[in-house]
């Protein structure tokens, strides 16, 4: 899921459309690097010319602030022009199909694709048909690479490491791009995954990539090092996977006392936007000695950057 | 060919009929649309004058193959198939007689278009073209079609097509009403709601990918259902491509239980599982989804003890613009009239099924099913025929297809064995030019 063979030896992807077939290795790469950017970004002056004169694209077909002026802010302190694209704007709308809009934006000769997509697999099939490289900004309930990777840096920064580590997800894994990425990164790390959620919101065989399912916080939570609560779309709340969200709140929603059961070093990450009082419960969210949310959207713009730093570097002839 | 008691000799062939079991070296003689006759010594004083030959020279000839699901888009989507491009497409993939599904705009479901599909088929002369009517109005589910005069018109059988019939109200009613014409109901195996909103078989493929599957239990729940209503309405009912081993053995109990109940599969069921999904590969995206390999291979145990009666190509041709979408959005289906022979051979080569076996899985037993008097090898059985090379290695090529579409999953697969001849009511219509 990463695309064709590329020539730069430590990362030999042409694009990052999913964290399903990454090495260990790889993904040390990505965060060893962004490690370096975060210390960039903690400057006063951020910029840098890395990708001066590049240009990267940010096509998004559903909407998403955050990721999008992650993105963007990560294409443009490393100097590139970024455009950003969506769908309302474009000819997607007047009946060009997704191959079409990938086939013209090619012409344009881009150095990088941002692509979003509702649909599983969209982003694949574009990359399929563009020269530049593309990255995986989430697409429908497949994948949500640099989610997984910023996750990861949090938990590496906080915790040391992520060798032995429990990590419980919790929530709607069935919707979830963010729980795919996760589990698969997770898993090339050498922590332990525990999905955590009611049996309609786990999807089926789930437990084939390599996880523990659990339907209860008390046990999905037990001695967990790192509790990642996932976002539940509401329209999905009311008679069609749970009855409510009074009952989905009262036993899943992340609150101090489903919390005291894991570790007492345990962190809380939520990928955003939060459901308060639904999923997790203020407190928990805003308590800055648990909670990582914050540090997780700050480092996130500096795993995009390693990853555009890394996936441009054929081109720029640039090698590690 | 013009003259329409033109006859005709094919001399040096393995005669194959799998009704009858025949398995011969001989010669057959054609006389206008009929087999006059045929037999191991039938020219041994020689071919009299006036007839022409066709040294087949050790090749097979058997009875043209009979599909019994196509679908097409004339009238209302000519852009993907129309009578003319699949009647080409059925010929050249050895096919002498289709049987056409309802799915169309607008729906088969009256008089007129059942006269419609007729007067294209003559103009076009080519393939035999037999059409099922709708089994409910516009195939909406609710009130059933007008199935006497539908039947009067030509209709072979009632169906919704590629749609079940969802409501049990309204399939108990068909059941029990196309008994007055002795009529098969063909049923589209699955419940709806459970697979709405899905795209491929659930599971492990589906949950990696992060698409919405659909779950077995949306076939085996309906075939369930459905053979308790059958043996409360009586009639006879027919499933279309199972793709579940518990569908088969449901189906198996309730045969052995003496139901009138049958059922096809289609080539991408028990050549394909959902690995072939691989990265999104819309031309894999069929509906019943494809299943996994213990499914694949109860499909085949199926057909080898003859619980599943029959094989249909299942042909549904899609345009450029219904599959180079994402996998959620791309249409349903597989074009399938070219390579229906090929892959039912492909049983036989493996060793699954005799060939007399498989052939009359394409053949004698759809033409029973749909009452129709075709499939055999018989002295004043329609001349419809095929001549095969049972063993010539070739690989799909899916360009070089008569139909329209070209979604095919099959592309480049390496298959053995390949008609060489078509011939319908005496006539040749194709002929093989390698």
């Amino acid at each position: 899921m990463t695309g064709s063979p590329h020539s730069t030896t430590v990362f030999p992807h042409r694009h990052l459309l999913g964290i399903e077939g990454l090495t260990a290795g790889e993904i040390t790469t990505i965060l060893d690097l962004a490690d370096g950017y975060v210390e960039q970004n903690r400057q006063p002056s951020k910029k840098s010319s890395l990708l001066d004169g590049r240009t990267i694209v940010n096509l998004f077909f559903e909407n998403s602030t955050r990721t999008r002026t992650s993105f963007e802010l990560a294409g443009k302190r490393l100097g590139a022009d970024v455009i950003n694209m969506s769908s309302d704007g474009s000819s997607v709308k007047k009946g060009e199909t997704l191959i079409d809009t990938a086939m013209t934006l090619n012409a344009m000769h881009l150095d990088a694709l941002v692509v979003r997509h509702a649909d599983s697999g969209a982003v694949k099939l574009l990359a399929d048909k563009v020269n530049c490289s593309v990255i995986n900004a989430g697409d429908g309930h497949h994948e949500h690479p640099t989610q997984g990777l910023l996750d990861a840096l949090a938990i590496r920064r906080r915790l040391g490491s992520l060798d032995g580590l429990i990590v419980a997800i919790c929530g709607d894994i069935l919707h979830s791009r963010v729980a795919r990425s996760n589990i698969h990164l997770l898993n090339a790390m050498g922590a332990r995954v525990r999905c955590v959620a009611p049996p309609t919101l786990i999807p089926s065989q789930i437990d084939r990539l390599g996880v523990e399912i659990h339907h209860s916080m008390a046990t999905g939570l037990k001695d967990a090092d790192v509790v990642m609560m996932l976002r539940l779309q509401t329209e999905r709340m009311s008679g069609q996977y749970v009855p409510s969200t009074r009952e989905y709140f009262y036993f899943y929603g992340l609150d101090y006392e489903k919390l005291a059961v894991a570790k007492p070093h345990a962190v809380v990450m939520h990928p955003g936007p939060m459901n308060r009082g639904v999923e997790i419960d203020s407190e928990v969210a805003d308590d800055l000695k648990r909670s990582m949310i914050l540090d997780q959207v700050e480092l996130g713009v500096a795993v995009r950057m390693a990853v555009l730093d890394l996936l441009t570097r054929d081109r720029r002839g640039t090698d590690v | 060919m013009s003259n329409a008691n033109a006859r005709v000799a094919y001399r040096n062939a393995r005669l194959l009929d799998p009704a009858s079991g025949l398995d011969q070296r001989g010669d057959l003689l054609t006389e206008g649309a009929k087999i006059a006759d045929f037999g191991p010594s039938l020219f041994a004083d020689g071919v009299p004058e006036g007839i022409e030959v066709v040294d087949l020279q050790g090749q097979c000839l058997a009875p043209g193959l009979v599909d019994m699901r196509v679908l097409i888009g004339e009238p209302g989507e000519e852009e993907k198939d129309t009578i003319k491009s699949a009647s080409r497409a059925a010929v050249a993939g050895g096919i002498t007689a289709v049987v056409l599904l309802p799915n169309t705009d607008p729906v088969t479901d009256e008089v007129a278009s059942l006269e419609f599909i007729a007067r294209r088929a003559r103009e076009v002369r080519l393939v035999k073209v037999f059409a099922y009517a709708a089994a409910t109005r516009g195939t909406e589910g609710n009130e059933i079609t007008e199935m006497g005069l539908l039947s009067r018109a030509g209709a072979v059988a009632f169906t919704d097509g590629t749609k079940a019939i969802a409501s049990a109200k309204a399939m108990r009613r068909a059941l029990s009403y196309a008994r007055t014409f002795d009529k098969l109901i063909v049923q589209h195996p699955e419940e709806p709601s459970l697979a709405s909103g899905g795209m491929m078989n659930s599971g492990e493929r589906a949950t990696r990918l992060g698409l919405v599957g659909i779950p077995r239990e949306a076939e085996i729940i309906m075939i369930e259902r459905d053979l308790r209503l059958l043996e409360l309405s009586g009639g006879r009912l027919h499933f279309a491509h199972v793709t579940t081993g518990e569908s088969v053995d449901l189906i198996r109990r309730a045969k052995a239980r003496g139901l009138k109940v049958t059922c096809d599969t289609a080539p991408h069921y028990f050549a394909l599982t959902e690995t072939d999904v691989g990265d999104y590969r819309t031309f894999a995206k069929v509906s019943p989804p494809l299943r996994g390999e213990m499914d694949r291979r109860a499909i085949v145990e199926g057909l080898a003890d003859g619980t599943i009666d029959a094989i249909a190509s299942d042909h549904t041709p899609q345009d450029q613009d219904q599959k180079r979408l994402p996998f959620a959005q791309a249409a349903c289906g597989v074009i399938g009239l070219e390579t229906l022979f090929p892959l039912t051979l492909e049983l036989v080569h493996k060793g699954a099924m005799p060939l007399l076996k498989a052939l009359a899985c394409v053949t004698v037993k759809p033409a029973e099913l749909l009452g129709l008097p075709l499939g055999r090898i018989a002295k004043g059985a329609p001349a419809d025929l095929i001549a095969f090379d049972l063993d010539v290695p070739w690989k799909v090529d899916v360009a070089a297809f008569k139909s329209k579409s070209k979604n095919s999953p099959f592309e480049d697969r390496p298959v053995q064995g390949r008609p060489l001849r078509t011939v319908v009511d005496g006539r040749t219509v194709w002929q093989f030019e390698g």
